[in-house]
């Protein structure tokens, strides 16, 4: 349906809250079928950057277009959303629904699918997500890694073109790490373009086909997670992988 | 604690009774006797009013209230503006001085718009402990939403949402557990403004036990019938709250 050569083209951008300017002329280019990591110390402007990607924050300056669609106003940023999944560091399931419900309330009210259908679908990506039996529960009743699965099959079931991930496993317990890394690192091999802003760097080097370091709202270095990890380009970058790599 | 200053209250109700005529009255409401048995029904009969007239105003409050908050709540200033606006507006006018110009003044205004009604004491009423009462609505309604995550509300939009939706399908069913125990509470206080329609004339409670002071002259006795009416009434909802509180204090630690 769309033939745009980048599945993500971001040109320009500068975001301020305040005095404080988070984002300083950030220009970036996904491919299609893309795995980025990003990483940063913290405040750096990652989560800011892939924040604006689906509008959840607004940019004061620069262009961005996901999948040939320009962001201007509410009709373009809605084509945009229905394009783009997102994953949050808190899960943010709905409390009051069951883990089916969570599911299939963006594919019914939103896309106005019939309540089989979406069931359905919500129950196949629950399987790629490996918890179909845990469909009826509440949210409260799971583990985060299994919270955090549960969100992701949400977003699946938007069916996006592009996968956003805002530190996906920051708030789980150590444990639980490597059953929601399974299930991004099995989205990746599919083909899913993504951006996935964390520090597990055993991931990035598995998943990512490019690592982007950030660092006070700009972008410092870009490379292949070889490149990225065994020689660094900048003096910013090595010491921060030294810190995160230290231990 | 409540039943304590309950006893005080009544005990120097009776006690300013009994020394300024030195002899009790109590005759006037008597079931016993065929007059007295008049009389109170006579008083019972203004409960119908009263609690007409609080459900059908608080149900208004409630609808306003939430007409107010949403907007109240939007990132737009301009949306923002008229919302504050109201809420401080409301919030600062008596409720007296609200009925009155409601009821003598309204129709006039309506009138120089070429709406030739008057206002009957019942809706000019209902109007305005309706107003008056949706500014703290409004703000039950705010500070209950606005109690749940944001997260909620972009994880909402993620998924393709409209406004519309993220508030009926995710915000609202969160915050109406912390919403409606207050909103309840705010019911009682309907309840006893209400006394204040008998002034524009409204046969409820207050009104009916004020006419038969007029014809009885036993105002210790009467008046004091008046506040058992309003405590059987408010002690009636207030256990209603409770029991709201607790069954969703209990659905939230679950």
């Amino acid at each position: 349906m769309n033939t745009a050569d980048q599945a993500i083209k971001i040109q320009g951008l500068n975001k301020w809250y305040g005095d404080f300017q988070a984002l300083k002329d950030v220009n970036l280019e996904v491919a299609h079928g893309e795995r980025i990591v990003i990483c940063g110390p913290s405040g750096s402007g990652k989560s800011t950057l892939i924040r604006c990607v689906n509008s959840l924050e607004t940019h004061d300056d620069g262009d961005i277009v996901v999948d040939g669609i320009a962001m201007k106003d509410e009709a373009s940023i809605n084509e945009i959303l229905s394009e783009v999944g997102m994953v949050f560091q808190q899960f943010n399931l709905f409390p009051h629904l069951t883990i089916l419900q969570n599911l299939t309330l963006g594919p019914i009210k939103a896309r106005g699918m019939a309540k089989a259908a979406a069931e359905e679908r919500a129950m196949k990506y629950l399987e790629r997500v490996q918890i179909p039996d845990q469909a009826h529960k509440r949210p409260s009743e799971l583990s985060g890694g299994q919270q955090q699965r549960v969100a992701i099959a949400r977003s699946l079931c938007m069916e996006p073109k592009i996968m956003l991930f805002d530190e996906p496993t920051s708030a789980l317990d150590p444990e639980m790490i490597s059953e929601v890394l399974d299930v991004i690192i099995d989205l990746a091999e599919s083909g899913m373009t993504m951006i996935c802003v964390t520090h597990e760097m055993g991931f990035a080097r598995k998943a990512a086909d490019r690592m982007v370091f950030m660092d006070q709202g700009e972008i410092i270095e870009t490379g292949t997670p070889e490149e990225f990890f065994s020689a660094p380009k900048t003096q910013r970058c090595q010491t921060f992988l030294n810190q995160i790599l230290q231990h | 604690m409540r039943w304590k200053t309950f006893l005080a209250v009544t005990a120097a109700f009776l006690l300013t009774g009994c020394s300024a005529s030195g002899n009790w009255g109590w005759y006037v409401i008597d079931p016993t006797t065929p007059a007295g048995h008049t009389n109170i029904k006579f008083l019972l009969s203004g409960f119908g009013a009263t609690i007409l007239v609080s459900i059908i105003a608080a149900l208004l409050s409630m609808t306003i209230g939430l007409i107010v908050a949403l907007p109240g709540m939007s990132q737009n200033r301009l949306l923002r503006w008229p919302s504050r606006v109201y809420v401080e507006f409301v919030r600062a006018i008596p409720l007296l001085p609200m009925l009155f110009w409601v009821f003598y003044g309204l129709p006039v205004v309506l009138k120089s718009i070429g709406i030739n009604v008057s206002i009957e004491a019942f809706w000019g009423a209902i109007i305005t402990l309706a107003i008056s009462d949706s500014a703290f609505t409004a703000e039950i309604y705010r500070s209950g939403i606005q109690s749940i995550a944001k997260g909620q509300r972009e994880a909402a939009r993620t998924i393709g949402l409209s406004y519309g939706q993220t508030m009926r399908y995710v915000i609202l069913p969160q915050a109406i557990k912390r919403i409606l125990p207050p909103l309840a509470n705010q019911f009682i206080y309907i309840v006893k403004m209400s006394a204040f329609a008998s002034v524009i004339g409204m046969q409820e409670l207050t009104r009916r036990a004020n006419e038969l002071v007029v014809t009885e002259y036993r105002p210790l006795e009467i008046y004091t019938l008046l506040i058992f009416e309003y405590l059987v009434l408010v002690l009636i909802i207030s256990f209603f709250v409770r029991w709201l509180e607790r069954k969703m204090g209990a659905d939230e630690s679950r």
